[in-house]
């Protein structure tokens, strides 16, 4: 996989952005990702992390501060996509193009030529175990499976970040629990770094080396809870003690965040 | 396909011949005049009569009006996508396109027929008049109504402005113009023959509005009915077409899910 060398992947120093409305949705938020970290965020509902998560894609541009993505500053290169891949809050999975072609997609735009892509995105199905599914229609997966599509196409660029938002909210638990295995899975095996926006306390402890927290609008960092448990997080860690304690840490700071 | 005609096309030929039926026992019980109620036997009996006729109207009003809703095809889904390409706005697009709307047909008949003269373009010009406003509506909204995560997948991925109308924005709106293109082909047909009904029987080639007029005029009831049938069976014919090629198109194109 290509990686890059950078010692930090997202650097963002006094972010802020104001929206053409007005509306300051970020101020003053500074947060570092380092390679191969897992970051989760966490804050209440419409508290900036979508937005922050489209800063890192270069989707919008901060009106404040300073950011780089992959020792990269996105006003100097355009969208740092060479680096990044994003699985979006809804599954945005193409319903017309079959499950390889969606794949594909990225590599499409970019010119990549017929074979080359159809073999590169074939690969990605192996790995989130959708190889059955390759000429299948979208409408007949379930959402579980249209996530998987949508995290192996984040991922065919062989990204060094992989910024997700929100990504497993409309599942049930099951289905939930059996991507975030998937997930960490596939992060151990390829050493990408992931920034995850999560509602979910315990979902955020489970996957993440570190919970930040945001605050009510407009976004800033109210605290960072680190999450000590090991690289190796088994199912069984969700009845430990330890993973208790750091979800009541992450629920008390978040506790701040909404007065 | 037998379950499709048991289904759909059956009951509905049943529940004919018993309209046919109980038509037939009133005309005859009731003695009614022709003028004012003719008999279904009456009725079949001068299409018969007439078959030639009725065919040949039947065929002119057709021509008109797949003419009329390839052209409302073609402008409406054409004008639709240079707007979504941006050479005009949505906000001077929508009062211009509702004027076409709300221009009825029957006043811009006469207009047609002094602008085109007593050639074929007056049927065909009324069918394009009604048919492309719910073509270029329903292609507007397919083309402009995409949610928002997708275009934001797609501009992360660098996509250019051809490639998001493409790949994004036209395979977006084809199930849409495809129900826009349903109800254009219906009012095709309506508006070949409401122009022969208003500007008489003006084109080169009398259509049925042309024969319905004419049988009015005569107080030819019989005959009446019996073009007011095949205008239905017309515009119920040009609707399965349209929905069969529909049907094949979506299915060369896309998910069966996505189908309206």
């Amino acid at each position: 996989m290509d990686q890059h060398n950078a010692t930090g992947q997202v650097d963002a120093r006094e972010v802020g952005i104001r929206f053409p409305s007005g509306t300051l949705a970020l101020h003053g938020l500074n947060m570092q990702v380092a390679s191969g970290e897992f970051v989760s965020l966490v804050g209440p509902s419409g508290c900036g992390k979508s937005t922050f998560l489209r800063l890192v894609a270069g989707l919008l541009e901060p009106t404040e501060g300073r950011l780089t993505v992959g020792g990269m500053d996105p006003d100097e290169t355009g969208r740092p996509t060479l680096g990044c891949g994003f699985v979006f809050k809804s599954s945005t999975v193409l319903p017309w193009r079959t499950v390889v072609d969606n794949v594909a997609l990225p590599m499409e735009l970019e010119g990549v030529g017929v074979a080359e892509r159809r073999a590169r995105a074939m690969e990605w199905l192996e790995r989130v175990g959708l190889t059955g599914f390759a000429e299948a229609w979208p409408a007949s997966l379930s959402e579980g499976m249209r996530i998987r599509v949508s995290m192996a196409r984040a991922l065919v660029g062989g990204p060094t970040i992989l910024l997700m938002d929100d990504p497993f909210s409309a599942t049930d638990d099951i289905t939930r629990a059996g991507l975030q295995e998937e997930l960490l899975r596939l992060r151990g095996e390829f050493g990408f770094a992931v920034l995850f926006s999560t509602q979910s306390v315990p979902e955020a402890v489970f996957l993440s080396d570190r919970v930040a927290v945001l605050s009510e609008l407009p976004g800033r960092i109210l605290g960072e809870v680190a999450v000590d448990l090991g690289k190796r997080r088994d199912p069984d860690l969700r009845g430990e003690a330890t993973f208790a304690s750091k979800v009541r840490e992450v629920v008390h700071l978040l506790a701040r965040a909404q007065p | 396909m037998m379950g499709w005609l048991s289904r759909g096309i059956l009951p509905t030929l049943l529940l004919l011949a018993c309209l046919a039926v109980v038509w037939e026992a009133l005309a005859r019980a009731l003695e009614a005049s022709s003028l004012v109620l003719a008999a279904p036997s009456a009725i079949l009996a001068e299409a018969w009569t007439h078959a030639s006729e009725i065919v040949y109207s039947g065929l002119s009003t057709l021509v008109s009006a797949l003419a009329g809703f390839t052209a409302s095809l073609v402008v409406g889904t054409g004008a639709a996508v240079l707007m979504a390409w941006g050479f005009w706005s949505r906000a001077n697009r929508f009062p211009r396109a509702i004027l076409l709307k709300v221009v009825p047909v029957v006043v811009a008949a006469p207009l047609i027929t002094i602008w085109s003269g007593a050639g074929v373009s007056g049927p065909w010009g009324a069918s394009f008049l009604l048919g492309v406003f719910p073509v270029f509506h329903c292609a507007a909204i397919g083309l402009s109504r995409v949610d928002p995560d997708l275009l934001g997948m797609f501009s992360f991925h660098n996509a250019s402005r051809w490639q998001i109308l493409a790949r994004l924005r036209v395979p977006h709106a084809v199930p849409m113009v495809v129900a826009g293109a349903k109800v254009s082909a219906g009012l095709a047909v309506v508006g070949s023959i409401a122009w022969e009904l208003v500007a008489g029987c003006a084109a080169r080639v009398p259509g049925l509005g042309c024969l319905i007029w004419q049988s009015f005029a005569r107080s030819h009831t019989e005959l009446l009915f019996a073009c007011v049938g095949a205008s239905t069976l017309l515009g119920l014919g040009v609707f399965l077409g349209v929905e069969s090629v529909a049907r094949l198109v979506l299915a060369r194109l896309e998910d069966p899910a996505r189908r309206f």
